[in-house]
């Protein structure tokens, strides 16, 4: 991530955000130390995963639980420790 | 020399005049002595209807800060005025305004700052904010209050600066006596000053910004990074904008005055009012023959190392007085700040410290006669004996 960071001769001055709406641009997946992962046999779609998550980094389609967005899953937990059949497992991040 | 009309104004007053010439569209401010003349002056002035300007009355020096703020991120000319213990209490936000990059003007009219509680001269008020990001000036008297007044607003809002600015006047001393002031024409003035405009107003709802957002490990450095950039920017942009204010009004200013320094075998060092009295000594000095010279420095922040260097270069000894304590067990922050400037430059006279005038003591020709013949005994003995003194302390 660091070398997509710009430097200072190329950002607004004065920490203004000069765009409107660019919070799914900033990457905070990078913050990550466990990861969520589902057992897709276990899942029952019941959506509390998707009603808790903080970050709104639940996909669903088709009103099923689909995965993860990575980009933006801070790894919290909170998915998994709602999960009433306890489908989701929080695993150590490989970087 | 031709007869100029002179207006008899406080530098209290002068200041609330170059602010009715100015007309910001908001002063935010609350009362704090030996400030509080020019927020009651200005409000007059807008009371009377002769500024358009809308003027906060708010419950503290944090708000007013905090209100400047925002008014200058909305996209309005704003100023302000506070002193001492005031500036203590927008402290928080003094260093926000900076690093926001906010233009705003504020006249400061330095007191000591408490404790023990006290309404007088010193500067421990804004030196204790020398670190803020605001540029500094001081002035030795009300014309240079109003003049420099106008002058900020312009190194302020310069695209390549934009950084608050601080004028400092001695509290009483200059904000309470009256002097004949020479008054410019409005017209001039408000074309001096210009329109305000700055880039991604809040108040321009079609291109939405966002201000002052949370800034960690990934951008906090280089927006400071930024500000260390500005502010080295403030000491080429700061002549071209006086070279404008020269042509319109007359007056050259730069970063410091020399007085008498050519030839000058020893000299002092000294801001602000004290350096009247400093000149009418080197006057008396001369006359018997001594070498003594003044170096006024009228820009702090940045501080104009090059400038002091090269005015130092013929001097043999030199004596920084400080009117605040920094309580480094070094000396005050302009000793310590003359003695770095000088480091890289080659130019290495004997230097020693004297902290004057704390609280509002009187400053009298005679200490200032006592530091010139200390400056004289380390000449003759080529060593300080001691460099931190106190001067007019009962010691």
């Amino acid at each position: 991530m660091a070398d997509k960071l710009k430097n200072w001769k190329n950002i607004p001055i004065g920490g203004k955000i000069t765009k409107a709406g660019n919070a799914a641009e900033y990457n905070t997946g990078s913050w990550r130390t466990f990861k969520p992962e589902k057992n897709e046999k276990k899942c029952i779609n019941c959506l509390f995963c998707w009603i808790y998550c903080p970050d709104s980094s639940i996909k669903v389609e088709d009103g099923k639980m689909v995965g993860f967005d990575y980009e933006h899953c801070k790894g919290c937990g909170i998915c998994a420790s709602v999960c009433p059949v306890k489908c989701i497992d929080m695993k150590k991040e490989e970087k | 020399m031709s007869k100029v009309k002179k207006t008899p104004l406080t530098g209290d007053q002068a200041v609330a005049y170059a602010m009715k010439q100015i007309d910001p569209d908001v002063v935010a401010a609350y009362p704090i002595t030996p400030q509080t003349e020019i927020v009651m002056s200005f409000s007059n002035y807008v009371a009377n209807g002769q500024v358009s300007t809308e003027i906060i009355p708010v419950e503290s020096e944090h708000s007013a800060m905090s209100a400047c703020v925002g008014s200058a991120a909305a996209g309005a000319r704003t100023m302000t005025a506070t002193s001492a213990n005031g500036l203590a209490l927008m402290w928080e936000i003094v260093y926000i305004a900076a690093s926001t990059r906010l233009p705003i003007v504020m006249p400061v009219v330095n007191r000591a700052l408490s404790g023990p509680i006290n309404i007088h001269c010193d500067h421990s008020d804004t030196m204790g904010a020398r670190d803020s990001g605001w540029i500094q000036i001081y002035c030795e008297n009300a014309q240079e209050v109003y003049e420099n007044t106008i002058l900020a607003v312009r190194i302020a809002e310069h695209k390549k600066i934009l950084l608050p600015v601080m004028v400092c006047q001695d509290g009483f001393i200059t904000s309470h006596g009256v002097e004949g002031v020479e008054l410019f024409d409005d017209k001039k003035v408000k074309d001096f000053v210009g329109e305000y405009k700055i880039d991604d107003p809040l108040l321009d709802v079609d291109h939405p910004v966002t201000y002052g957002p949370l800034d960690l490990q990934d951008y906090y450095f280089e927006h400071k990074r930024q500000q260390s950039e500005a502010m080295k920017n403030a000491l080429s942009v700061i002549p071209e904008v006086s070279e404008e204010f020269a042509k319109v009004f007359g007056t050259k200013y730069d970063f410091i005055e020399e007085y008498k320094l050519a030839d000058a075998e020893i000299a002092i060092i000294a801001m602000s009012s004290a350096a009247g009295t400093v000149k009418f000594v080197v006057d008396e000095l001369r006359k018997k023959g001594v070498k003594a010279g003044l170096l006024r420095p009228r820009i702090f922040r940045p501080f104009p190392k090059e400038k002091i260097a090269a005015a130092l270069k013929n001097v043999k000894a030199v004596a920084v007085l400080d009117r605040s304590e920094s309580f480094s067990a070094e000396g005050g922050p302009l000793y310590t700040d003359v003695k770095a400037g000088l480091y890289d430059s080659g130019v290495k006279p004997l230097a020693m410290n004297y902290i004057f005038g704390l609280g509002g003591r009187d400053l009298f020709p005679a200490d200032i006669n006592k530091v010139y013949t200390d400056l004289r005994d380390v000449l003759k003995t080529g060593k300080v004996k001691t460099a931190l003194n106190y001067l007019g302390s009962r010691e």
